[in-house]
This record gives C-alpha cells, structure tokens and sequence, in this order.
C-alpha cells in the first residue's frame, strides 16, 4: 500500500475542532439566529442527503457515478451563503451539496440521481450534471477543469453587462493540473474578472495524493502569484473562517473586479466515488481522525451549542427532519417515472423546443 | 447590389450584428489591433472598440470556454479560430460544454455561441493547419454547423448563426476569402437547413459544400462544354441541419449523384449524404452514390501533390463521366 | 421501524457477493460508517459500513455465504422491538434496457463470399441474375418490360434507364442482341430482308413464350399420328350448309374445324382418360368438356375456350366458335373465355400444312394438330388404287395422364367419328 499523504495543511488543521478564530469576524457576528440556523441546517440536510444516496447506491439504482460531498460541507455552506443576486457559481461534478445550499429540492435532485424525468435535469444529466440557472448555479460538470473557463465567461459576462457580481468556480485538488485551468486563471487576470477560484483540497484527486500528483505541492493556491492573482487559504472545516476569508474575496471581485484563487482546506471521509474501494491510498486511522475530530457539521453544531443559538433537541430536531425529508426524497425517486423514448431527442437545441415565427432554421436536425 | 469579396461580406455581416445587438462581442487571437489573421475583421475594432472586438492571448480552451461561460448568461460571442484546425486544442469545450449543457440540464440553459473561421486545406501550410472538421463537429446533437461557398451565402449565413441561440459554428476558407460575388445592401439572412441549386441540370447531380460547390461548377462547365452533359450542382449551405429534401428532389430528376467534399473520406460529410440517398432515393437511382473526397492521408506539404490531393476540377470531371457511363 | 440490509452492489459489476465475516453481533448497537462486514465482490474485499444507525436486531445470513446483491442479509432497529423475518431474495433485477426482439424474419445472406484478393462480394454467377439498376426496374414494372430480357448498356452490362426508354418506345436500331449474344452480321447490301432490330416483346408474346417452355419442358410429350379418310366429313359438311343456307342469308356456315371440334368431344366421351390433367399426386379427370382451340393473330396465337363442348350442337360450337374468333381478332377476350380448357384443337390444315405435332396447352392432356385434307393416292378395301382425300391428324400427349393405348384409342375413336360422322349422333 503507498505511503499515506503528508497533507500540508496549516496549522490549524493539525488541532482539533475548537471555538472558531472567526466568529465574532463581522461578517459572521452579524448573521441572525435565525441565520445561523438556517446555516447549520443546510449543512446538516446535505449530510444526511449524501448518505442518504450510498443506500440509493447499493441498492443498484444509481448507476455511472456517485461522488459524495460528506465531509467537505463547510466549503459549499460558507462560500454560498455569501451569495447576493449577480453571484453566480459553477463546479465539477461533487455538485449535490452546492445544488443544495442554493435552494435545490431534495426531491428533484434524488429523483436526477436515478434517471427520473422528475429530476433536476429530466433524468437527463444524472449526479455529476446538476443544474439551477434560477438559482444562479451553472453546474454540475464532468470534465475535470473544464469547468473552469466556463466560470470565468460568467465573471466576464457580469462585467460586459455593468453589473456588481462575481463567480465562484469550484474545483478539485487535482483540476489545478489542467490547462483549462491555467487558461482560465490567465484570461481572468488579464482581463481582471470577478471570479472567485475556489480549490477544494481534500489532499486527493481520486487515488493520488498531492505529493504524487503536483509539482511544488506545498501550497496550491500559491500558483496565482505566477498569474498576479491574489489568494488565500482556509482552514474548511471551519464554517465561519470559510465565510470570513471568503467574504474579502468577495469584496475583491465586486468592487475591483479582480479575481482571487482561495484554496479551501477539506476532507471527504468516502472515496473518490463510490466505485472507489479507497483502499489502496490511505488510513482507515486517517479518516476517523477527521470524523472523530474536525467534522465541520458536528464543528459547527459545537459553535451553535456554545453560542446558546442551538440546543440539543433542536439539532436533533433539525438532522431527524433532514434524514426524513431525505427518505421521502428517496420514495419520490423511487415513484417516480422515468423519461420516454420520445424524450431523448428533446432539449437538444433551443431552436427545436421553441419552434415559433422567429426560429428560422429548417431542414433536418435529428438523424435516423 | 455590390459586389463584394466572401471577406468584407463576412465583416459586413459582423458589423450589421454587432450595431443590431449590444449584445454580440467578437472574439480571437489577432482580431483586433492586428485587424484579423486574414482581415476579416479589419476595420472594426476602430468602428466599435475594445469592448465590443476582443483581443485574447493563445488559448482556445480558455477563451472558447469564457465565451461559452458567458452566451449562458445573455453575451452573444462570436469566436474566431484562426484556423479550425485549432479547434481540436479546445474540443472539450466546443462539444462538451457548448454542444452538451443543454440536453444535461434537461432544457434549462442555451449556449448562443458562433465559433468561425477558415477550415480548409490547399494552402500549403501541411498536416495540422489544414483540418476540415464540419463532418466530426456536426456528429454532435447539440451542434449545428455551416459551410458558406460565395460571399452572398457567407454574410446570410453568418448573421443567420449569430441570432440562432444555439452553438452555430461556421467553415470558411481562405481561398474563398478572395471570391467575389453579389452581395445585398439590406439585412438579409440565410436560414439554416437550406441548400441552394448554384447550377441547374439534367443528367447528374453533384452535391457539394465549401470550396467543393466552386471546384463542382467548374467541372460541371467542362462536362457540359466538352462532353454534351447537363449537370446539376447542389450547394450543401448547412451540415447540420442539412436540407434532404433538396437533395433527394435532385435525384429524382437527374437519377445520378456524384458527391463531392474537401473532407477526408472516412465518415466526411458524403458518406451521410449518400446514406441518405440511397435510403430515401434508393428506386430512383440509376447507378451507384460515386464521390470524390480529399485523397486519404494527412494533408501532404508539397504544394503540386496537394492540389492532387484535393478535389481538383479534373477528378471531379472523371468521376463524373464515370457515374455517367 | 426495522430497516433490512441488503447485500449492497459495491461495483457497477457486482451481481453475487460473499460475506467472509461478521464485525458486529446480534444485538449490537452500530453508528452511521461503523463496518458492519466484510463482503467479497468479483473485484476485492469491501467493507461494509453502516448506513442506519441503531441496534442489530438480528443476521439473516452466516458468514461464509454468498448471496446475490439484493438478498437480506440483516435487520437494523430499536432495541427490542420484533425481527422482521426476512423476504425471500428478489430475483435478479431484469436488466433495465429490453433487449430487442429477435425481427421473425431474419434476414438471411445467401451469396457466398469471394476469395479473399478481391475482397468484394460476387454474385453467384446465375444467368436469370440480371444487374439492372433501380431505376431501370421501376420503369421496366411501369412498362410492363421484363427487365431480364433487356440489354443493358451500363457497366457490366448493368441495364439502365436509357435501355428501358429505347426498348419501351419504337424499336431501337443496331443494339447488341439479345441474352444468347449471338453477333449477326447486317446484310452487306443495306437492303435486308427485313430492319435488324431488336424488337420489344409485349404481353402477350411474354406469355407465350412462358408457357410453352414451361410446357415443353416439364410435360413428357409423345406423339401420335392417323390418317383419315376426309370425303364424308366433306360431303356432310357440303350437304349441311346448303340446308343451313336455306334457313338465311346469314346462316352459320360450317366449317371442317367445327366439326373437328365436335367430334374430339365425342370422342372424348368414349374415351374420357384424355379428358384429364396432372395434379402432382393424382390425376385430376373432367366431367366437362371445354374445347380450346387456337386462334392466329397478326402478332401472336390465343386459344379462346368453348365451354361444355360435350353438351352444344354442331351448330352451337360452330356459332360460338365464329363469335370467339371474332373476338379474339379485336382483342375483346375476356380471361375466364381464354381460360379454364381441358382439350385444344389446332389446326394448320389452312396454310396447307399437312400434319404436325403441337405443344401441350397445360394443364391439358393431350393436344390434337389438324392438316389439310389432300388428294393422294391410296388403296381402297378393295385392294384397288384410287384417289383419296386424306386429312393426318396428330396427337402430342402427356404421358403423366395417359399412355399410348389411351391415346390411341382416342383417335380410333375420333378417325371412326370423323369417316362416319353419323356415330355423333349415338
């Protein structure tokens, strides 16, 4: 078996969960009770849907691929709660827990994971392809790093039309390889766009650690400098160092209209997906560390208590609340149809979905 | 009407999109300050400036993928390859993500993208500047793609791709940029899926897209000059979509087809249209689908032996008189 | 409520899976990612993690067992509530894509394939194959042209559009010969005895052609040949017309082949087995008479049908003879008169012709051929040398139906009907 990563994580890594640095940091001080809860309670409702989908999985109804988010809560929880009208946000395709911080339904995104025409995409894009336009999110993509000069576009885009906004392009520890990547940051430097690269280090990309994977693999976020970016980096379980480092990148792109890189510090306790033994690259000793010690749910449920904004039953209201509304989810999957044949040949162009006086095209567009 | 070269028609058209919608942006390497690799885009940068005609560094991934980021949200990109044959360093993006996000986000999102530039060989410029990709794009739901021959089918086909609102990439041809042709003062467009008869005949049909249509009408001369046969030349306009009915109204009358492309032969356009044919067509034919695609070998550098290597005038005349026999 | 465990699918492979060994007991209270079991798949040994916190209520199956994925393998509840008992393991999940019906007629490829240097398919080389292109076939159906026996002008002798447009219009000058490809040389002189041209075959010559050869080829013919004496059929036939021209200007006028006609279905009473026809596996025997008989056209030969010949006059097979004739002359047959025939009479006696022997008009079994009545010497019962007027008439028969005693026994019986002509009467 490889040698177990030496993770460089900051020093705060290295301790346990405790009373975060962060929280009388404005930006957190000024969040409501009612705020805070609501905050707990999304991260805890997308806990208990992702594990909720490992028994979907087993049971061999989600097939392809099924990449889990447990662990890593904080970081969509923290950066997404900053969110204001113009911000967009776009990611790989560990996206269940970004589509659920911007106000998905359970249903619809359970009902995706199966192939159901009830689902967020018609039961046409599965887990990796989640996506909420409403709701500014852009995806849910396969293609490692490709996501990335997608994102940027969108920062360009808000800029072009004069409007105070952003977009946050998440991605793995192992997308900062790609070229796309590379590209993407140079254009938003150059053009100075307000986009937020957000790399989730959970210290693997699928089975290779950094040390196996990155050249100069010290401090990821640290690349920027060779494109005249700044950027940063966050201790991610911690839900409110999260929104405070956030919040100044944020700031960056709104008001200079610069891009940051933000390299957010996380752990997954599953594997790469669910076809991962993850057995092959690291500690079973490795992973219950975390759970025991750095869970950023049970961090911040810990935060809560100690500020008198929770108290136990309430947590256990609000996870026996979330597990419910994840089985329900799981039923609706279940129930529900799936596309028809006719189906698969809709939503391929607009033109076609909107036949009317002002599409001109004509001729043949589908094949026999 | 004026007649202008297949170049100012496909400026013109840019500059009639750019004024008629704030909303298009031209994007590239070399299109601005530079006025064009090939000056298509001479002119505008002065006419519109650093917002509207965008210079970008060499990133096709990176700036094809921007521009798809941005159509998503409203912008109206009009990318300029410098050749296709750079497409393949941002193919992830031109498939993936613009011919894909639709159908993967179950109707949610549309890509109101053009990606144009020339995609031909018979420039002597060798192996991988002289790709023609209309046959591999356009096997791609999701995608729609155009081949204009003369300048009048270059600016309508052009402005038709820059309102469509889904990914429309557009195959011109540096050879053509010269051609001139009649060209009207007022908007117009060529709809999508629309062939055009550039030459009406009796005996044969050749079918034919991108510089393929003028080396066609130049054998179909000879042929009816020299051999007493009347040819019909079809001029594909649009791969995806592709106008069958044309085609097979075509067959019908003359009962012989002679396919002719810039493409390879393995799976190039030809090979779809002649599938088409003999399915739809099959009891009006009266010999077999024959066509003449580029000789089968990544595009030679010698110059005399590339102009063999392409479609020529004469092989089309031979093929023809073969289909004739 | 209790929630059972299935075996999990732990690949996108898996379908059966071994449970080496149990981590936990009966009664054991587990939290959410506690490792239940280890469970061998087809890839590696997993683990299996607890997904439903609570307590282990009870285990279905022992370690060591393999099971299929889907089948219980244990309960997870409160503490001390019931064990649900377990369900029988579902069946293996039907594959989700239906696999698509086998079509009922498959498509099965007879042509060999060549060897292996030219790497195309050839044709078995079968002369009734013809290569004509679709097009050609279309307008060959629309021309009522058979395309096989077109020339074709195409490559490889393919028959193409222009070959069916020469052949359906007037008749084309100096086209290649037909199938046998036999070179004729045109007459050296330019002035032939008649256009070297290849002539289009209609209808009707078609349908000749078909079925003589199917005759000639699938009937066993042989052949037999009688003299007759013709002086008192003739002087009958004299006595009757004058009495039948008495009765009108447009009286009927009798003619040798009527009476000819009318004797065949006497005899035929008399001997019936020639009334007859092959039917594979039996022979099929007529209780009717209907009498063909052949009928000369400027393009070609019909043979109308009298229907229930053994039932009419004389007189009445003489009318309905001329009124067929009549008809078949300006092409106003219908099908079922040129159908459904169980004897046929030709005759050539005409054109002087004086004996032959015709081909069978299938399905009958016999056909009789009539010559002309000739002056010729012969020797009378007396022994003595006079003249005669004698009329050969031959029989082809299918020797399938009848043999050569039933057939000549037949033309006894038609020579006896013919030279006393009377005997019709009885």
């Amino acid at each position: 078996m490889a040698k177990p990563a030496v993770l460089t994580h900051p020093e705060s890594l290295k301790r346990p969960a405790g009373p975060s640095e962060y929280a009388k940091d404005p930006v957190n001080a000024s969040m409501s009770k009612a705020e805070k809860i609501a905050l707990y309670t999304k991260m805890a409702r997308i806990r208990h849907f992702e594990q909720r989908c490992i028994r979907i999985y087993q049971q061999g109804k989600i097939g392809g691929f099924l990449h889990l988010y447990v662990g890593q809560e904080a970081v969509a929880a923290g950066t997404i709660s900053l969110l204001g009208k113009n911000d967009h946000i776009i990611t790989g395709y560990r996206d269940h827990g970004h589509g659920l911080m911007v106000g998905m339904g359970m249903n619809e995104c359970m009902a995706e994971l199966t192939g159901r025409v009830t689902g967020c995409s018609q039961g046409k894009g599965g887990s990796m392809h989640y996506f909420a336009p409403d709701k500014n999110y852009w995806g849910g993509h396969g293609i490692v790093g490709g996501q990335a000069p997608l994102g940027t576009g969108l920062a360009y885009a808000v800029k072009y039309m004069g409007l105070k906004g952003s977009c946050f392009v998440y991605m793995g520890d192992g997308a900062v390889n790609q070229g796309a990547v590379h590209e993407a940051y140079n254009l938003a430097s150059l053009w100075d766009l307000p986009v937020i690269f957000v790399v989730e280090n959970n210290g693997y990309s699928m089975g290779t650690s950094q040390e196996r994977s990155t050249a100069h693999p010290g401090c990821l976020a640290k690349r920027a400098e060779g494109y005249n970016m700044a950027w940063d980096v966050i201790n991610g379980h911690d839900v409110y160092e999260v929104r405070a480092k956030t919040a100044l990148a944020l700031k960056r792109a709104h008001e200079e209209s610069k891009p940051t890189v933000l390299e957010i510090f996380t752990y997954r306790y599953f594997g790469h997906s669910m076809a991962d033994p993850d057995k092959t690259y690291r500690d079973k000793e490795e992973i219950k560390e975390y759970r025991d010690k750095k869970d950023p749910v049970l961090a911040y449920e810990q935060e809560l208590l100690r500020e008198k904004v929770l108290t136990a039953e309430l947590s256990l209201q609000i996870n026996e609340a979330a597990m419910a509304e994840a089985d329900k989810a799981a039923i609706f999957a279940d129930e529900s149809p799936d596309p028809t044949v006719a189906d698969i040949t809709k939503h391929i162009y607009w033109e076609e979905d909107n036949r009317g006086p002002k599409t001109t095209s004509r001729g043949t567009i589908i094949f026999e | 009407m004026a007649v202008i070269s297949y170049r100012e028609a496909l400026r013109a058209a840019m500059r009639e999109e750019l004024k008629r919608d704030d909303k298009v942006v031209i994007m590239g390497e070399e299109v601005a300050q530079f006025n064009g690799a090939y000056k298509v885009t001479e002119g505008l940068l002065k006419e519109f400036g650093p917002k509207r005609i965008v210079d970008t560094p060499i990133s096709e991934a990176g700036f094809i993928g921007l521009g798809i980021g941005a159509s998503m949200l409203g912008i109206r990109p009009v990318m300029e390859l410098m050749f296709w044959s750079f497409s393949y360093v941002a193919f992830d993006q031109i498939v993936n993500n613009a011919g894909n996000i639709r159908y993967m986000s179950g109707g949610l999102i549309n890509c109101p993208i053009v990606i144009r530039g020339p995609a031909n060989g018979g420039t002597n410029v060798g192996a991988t500047h002289s790709h023609t990709p209309e046959a591999i794009l356009a096997s791609h739901p999701g995608i729609k793609v155009v081949c204009p021959a003369t300048p009048y089918d270059a600016k309508g086909l052009l402005k038709a791709a820059i309102r469509d609102n889904d990914p429309v990439y557009v195959m011109e041809n540096t050879i053509l940029y010269n051609d001139k042709g009649e060209v009207p003062d007022e908007d117009y467009i060529v709809p999508l899926g629309v062939a055009d008869v550039k030459r009406i005949g009796t005996d044969l049909t050749i079918v034919a897209h991108g510089r393929a249509v003028i080396t066609s009408l130049k054998a179909a001369e000879i042929l009816e000059k020299e051999h007493g046969v009347s040819v019909e030349v079809v001029d594909l306009r649009s791969i995806r979509p592709l106008d069958e009915e044309t085609i097979l109204a075509s067959v019908r009358k003359t009962h012989r087809a002679l396919l002719v492309e810039e493409n390879k032969p393995f799976c190039g356009v030809d090979a779809q249209v002649a599938y088409l044919i003999q399915s739809k067509a099959f009891d009006e034919l009266d010999a077999p689908i024959h066509r003449v695609s580029s000789i089968d070998a990544p595009q030679i550098y010698c110059k005399r032996m590339e102009d063999q290597q392409m479609p020529s005038v004469d092989r089309v005349v031979a093929e023809a008189l073969k289909v004739l026999a | 409520m209790a929630e059972i465990i299935d075996m999990p699918k732990l690949s996108d492979t898996m379908s059966v899976g071994t449970l080496v060994k149990w981590n936990i007991k009966e009664g054991q209270v587990v939290a959410f990612g506690d490792i239940l079991a280890e469970v061998e798949t087809d890839k590696a040994t997993m683990e299996l993690s607890c997904t439903v916190p609570g307590t282990i209520l009870k285990i279905f199956a022992p370690a060591g067992q393999q099971l299929p994925v889907g089948a219980p393998i244990c309960a997870i509840g409160k503490k001390g509530e019931a064990a649900p008992e377990a369900a029988a393991a579902p069946a293996p999940k039907a594959p989700k894509t239906a696999v698509p019906a086998i079509p009922e007629k498959a498509e099965v490829s007879c042509v060999p394939a060549a060897p292996a240097s030219s790497g195309s398919v050839t044709p078995q080389s079968d002369a009734s194959r013809t290569k004509a292109s679709p097009y050609a076939k279309r307008m060959a159906e629309k021309a009522a042209l058979n395309v096989a026996a077109l020339s074709g002008s195409g490559p490889g002798g393919r028959v193409v559009g222009r070959d069916v447009a020469a052949a359906a219009s007037a008749p084309a000058a100096s086209a290649p010969s037909g199938p046998l490809n036999v070179a004729v040389a045109p007459p050296a002189d330019g002035k032939g005895i008649q256009p070297d041209a290849d002539v289009p075959v209609g209808g009707m010559r078609q349908t000749i052609a078909r079925r003589l050869l199917e005759s000639k080829i699938t009937v066993p013919h042989f052949y037999l040949e009688v003299e007759v004496d013709a002086a008192p059929l003739m002087a009958m036939r004299e006595s009757l017309n004058k009495r039948l021209a008495e009765t009108g200007a447009d009286a009927i006028k009798l003619s040798v082949n009527d009476f000819i006609l009318k004797a065949s279905a006497e005899a035929l009473r008399r001997v019936p087995a020639v009334n007859a026809s092959w039917a594979g596996t039996s022979i099929r025997t007529h209780g009717a008479v209907h009498l063909s008989f052949g009928v000369a056209l400027e393009d070609g030969l019909v043979t109308p049908v009298i229907r229930d010949a053994h039932a009419k006059t004389l007189k009445d097979i003489a009318i309905e003879a001329k009124a067929l004739i009549g008809k078949a002359r300006s092409k106003k047959l219908t099908p079922s008169e040129m159908s459904g025939s169980t004897f046929t009479v030709t005759n050539l006696g005409m054109f002087g012709v004086t004996g032959f022997f015709g081909i069978i008009n299938v399905p009958n079994a016999a056909i009789l051929s009539v010559g002309a009545t000739i002056k010729k010497p012969v020797v009378d019962a007396q022994d003595r040398l006079v003249i005669g007027h004698r009329m050969v008439i031959g029989l082809s028969g299918d020797h399938r139906v009848v043999d050569g005693a039933n057939a000549a026994q037949f033309l006894q019986a038609l020579k006896q009907l013919l030279e006393e002509p009377a005997l019709m009467l009885i």
